[in-house]
């Protein structure tokens, strides 16, 4: 049993790792990442890069939704945002690309804040509608500003290039996207250390409240959407030079109902839930081809089956983790823990 | 008349056919929204549930269309009746947004089950309409729209005419008034939930089979409830007459839109309006203003 856990001091209170156990997680967690790319093949690799383009993108909606309990369903028009202006960059400029995944968080969290601004009147479902309705209307402009866009044909974006050696394959953007990724997730564990964070929080536990405490809710809900865009932005960037094709189908309203099944799943308003349910939304699909190709054998089309049961189980997930577990993923770990930590009492 | 004043005329009837579409549509939302104060995304699914249902009846059984429609429409109903029971009777007291999210996925669900049985190919289904045009005076009007319109217009009727006289619509505007004050007056504020799902989802089912009668099939085809949620929006989330006067609306910028702008301008323009009127006025023209306390 976990024993002499009272804090003496704010510090250790609001340390992100409070024991040793965790320490040595996170060390295996570090080892883990920087193995990746010589152990595995090239196509596991590919899937640790979609997977961490997912994270980043998913901590960045968990900073909206989970934490600040606004509702947003614009968040792949803002993946798009930053794709296309990568791609943009890198076609006319031939500016460094880390240059341009940054540009491409800049301009996503500059549009956020402006489709943030319904958040000023409305919340709930009537925001999620708002943002579907700025998302179409973004998606209206990718497709029919053709001189700038290139329209449904899209963009195609040249590989990333560090002192000349260019960057095109998985294994050698996996050390691109890896650190953007890891540094952004210990960005937003850390932001709810900070006032803004609490501040976040506090709008979403109740925002009247909030403003009766002194918060600006002006300010800090257009800032929220600003951070989340540009999670969203920095992540379609690196989805850009990872695919190498922007397009108005890359990011679609599929893709803003997916990010937001996944900080369902892995569990609102919790660092580690963002991380696991965009983690587990990845793979599951991957997963279902590998037991698609398993029964293959014994199932005439087998192929034509995967993307309806696909989309199937999207939902049935998203049904049955609101119904039975609608802490998500992050309350069972939680809850495993507590049981190792109380072993050998129960409960 | 001249040319211009007569296509604005066909351009204006066809605007109003689909905009009774999209009302009968909203219908379906504002039915399951007024009594359980869920915003059902999945009508839009049920939209294309109710066409492929007819498609099996119809095409596939060989049942005589009047036979189908009511069979189709049952089966959107019967839909409505096992998710409100099997699911979102157990999300009772969660948040808003949660149950909003299981009808998201409940959508996707019933698009993996459609392609999974029909495939993913756009398909029609059998004629029962006619295809000889209508003529209001000059105006060529093309008659399933025609069709379309006065069906979803009596169907519109009957449900102001039910809220207004019936028992059980009298029990439903009380449960959306004061679900605690229902209860005490003895309605059963349950059965009134399963009601209005039952009902929506019907009425989703059948205006499915009017628009899968004129554009046909396709597993996508549930694209059509977003411009619904717009209609419902507009009118007001609560207000069955809210969502007649949205669908007119929106119908005609939209056929306004589609023809003088382009076809691409189409969603764009409802969706500005959309935007526009979640900042001016959130509850709609129609809705009932929420005041909240602390």
């Amino acid at each position: 049993m976990l024993i002499a856990t009272a804090k003496e001091s704010y510090r250790a209170d609001q340390a992100l790792l409070t024991n040793r156990a965790q320490w040595v997680w996170l060390g295996l967690l570090i080892a883990g990442l920087v193995l990746v790319p010589f152990g595995a093949n090239a196509y596991w690799t590919y899937l640790a890069c979609l997977v961490l383009i997912n994270v980043a993108s998913a901590t960045g909606l968990n900073i909206l939704t989970g934490y600040t309990g606004l509702v947003s369903l614009g968040h792949g028009a803002f993946m798009a945002l930053g794709a296309y202006t990568v791609a943009i960059l890198e076609q006319r400029l031939g500016t460094p690309f880390l240059l341009n995944i940054l540009a491409g968080g800049a301009v996503a969290a500059a549009i956020g804040m402006i489709v943030g601004i319904p958040s000023l009147r409305v919340k709930g479902l009537y925001l999620a509608i708002a943002t579907i309705g700025a998302s179409i209307i973004l998606q209206f402009v990718f497709l029919n500003w053709t001189s700038v866009t290139g329209g449904s044909r899209g963009i195609n974006v040249a590989p990333a290039t560090f002192f000349g050696t260019e960057m095109a394959r998985p294994s050698e953007l996996y050390w691109v996207i890896m650190p953007i990724t890891v540094l952004m997730v210990l960005g937003a564990a850390n932001l709810f250390r900070t006032r803004i964070g609490r501040a976040f929080i506090a709008i979403r536990d109740r925002d009247i409240s909030a403003e009766v405490l002194g918060i600006p809710l002006l300010r800090y809900k257009l800032l929220s959407f600003a951070v989340s865009s540009f999670y969203a932005g920095v992540a379609g960037g690196m989805w850009a030079y990872m695919f190498r094709s922007v397009g108005p189908e890359s990011f679609t309203l599929l893709t803003s109902i997916f990010f937001l099944a996944a900080i369902i799943v892995g569990g609102m308003g919790s660092i580690l839930g963002a991380i696991l349910g965009a983690i587990f939304m990845t793979m599951v699909p991957e997963l279902l081809r590998f037991a698609v190709a398993f029964v293959a054998p014994f199932i005439d089309n087998a192929a034509t089956l995967l993307a309806p049961v696909r989309t199937m189980v999207f939902g049935l997930l998203i049904i049955l983790f609101l119904v039975f577990e609608p802490q998500g993923i992050a309350e069972i770990i939680r809850r495993i823990r507590r049981s190792w930590h109380l072993w050998p009492f129960r409960k | 008349m001249s040319m211009e004043t007569l296509f604005f005329l066909e351009v204006t009837l066809a605007g109003l056919g689909s905009g009774a579409l999209l009302s009968l549509t909203a219908l379906a939302f504002v039915l399951i929204y007024k009594a359980t104060k869920i915003i059902n995304l999945a009508v839009s699914e049920l939209l294309m549930m109710g066409a492929y249902f007819f498609l099996a009846f119809a095409a596939g059984m060989g049942m005589s269309a009047w036979l189908a429609i009511p069979l189709a429409v049952a089966g959107g109903g019967l839909i409505g009746a096992v998710v409100e029971r099997g699911i979102i009777r157990r999300m009772l007291g969660e948040s808003p947004i949660s149950v909003f999210m299981v009808t998201v996925g409940l959508g996707s669900v019933l698009i993996g089950l459609v392609e999974l049985v029909w495939g993913a190919d756009p398909r029609t289904i059998p004629d029962f309409i006619g295809r000889a045009p209508v003529f209001l005076g000059e105006a060529y009007v093309s008659r399933k729209i025609f069709v379309a319109f006065l069906v979803s217009g009596a169907v519109i009727a009957v449900f102001l005419l039910l809220f207004r006289f019936w028992r059980g619509g009298v029990a439903l505007r009380a449960t959306a008034t004061d679900q605690a004050a229902a209860y005490s007056c003895g309605i059963n504020v349950p059965g009134v939930f399963s009601l209005a799902w039952i009902i929506g989802c019907a009425t989703a089912a059948g205006a499915g089979v009017l628009l899968g009668s004129i554009g046909g099939l396709s597993p996508t085809m549930g694209a059509f409830g977003l411009s619904a949620l717009v209609v419902v929006i507009v009118g007001g989330l609560d207000s069955p007459f809210g969502a007649l006067v949205g669908g007119l609306f929106i119908g005609l910028v939209e056929a306004y839109a589609g023809t003088y702008l382009g076809g691409e301008y189409k969603l764009v323009a409802t969706f500005s309006i959309l935007v526009l009127m979640l900042v001016i006025r959130p509850y709609g023209l129609f809705g009932t203003r929420e005041i909240e306390r602390l």
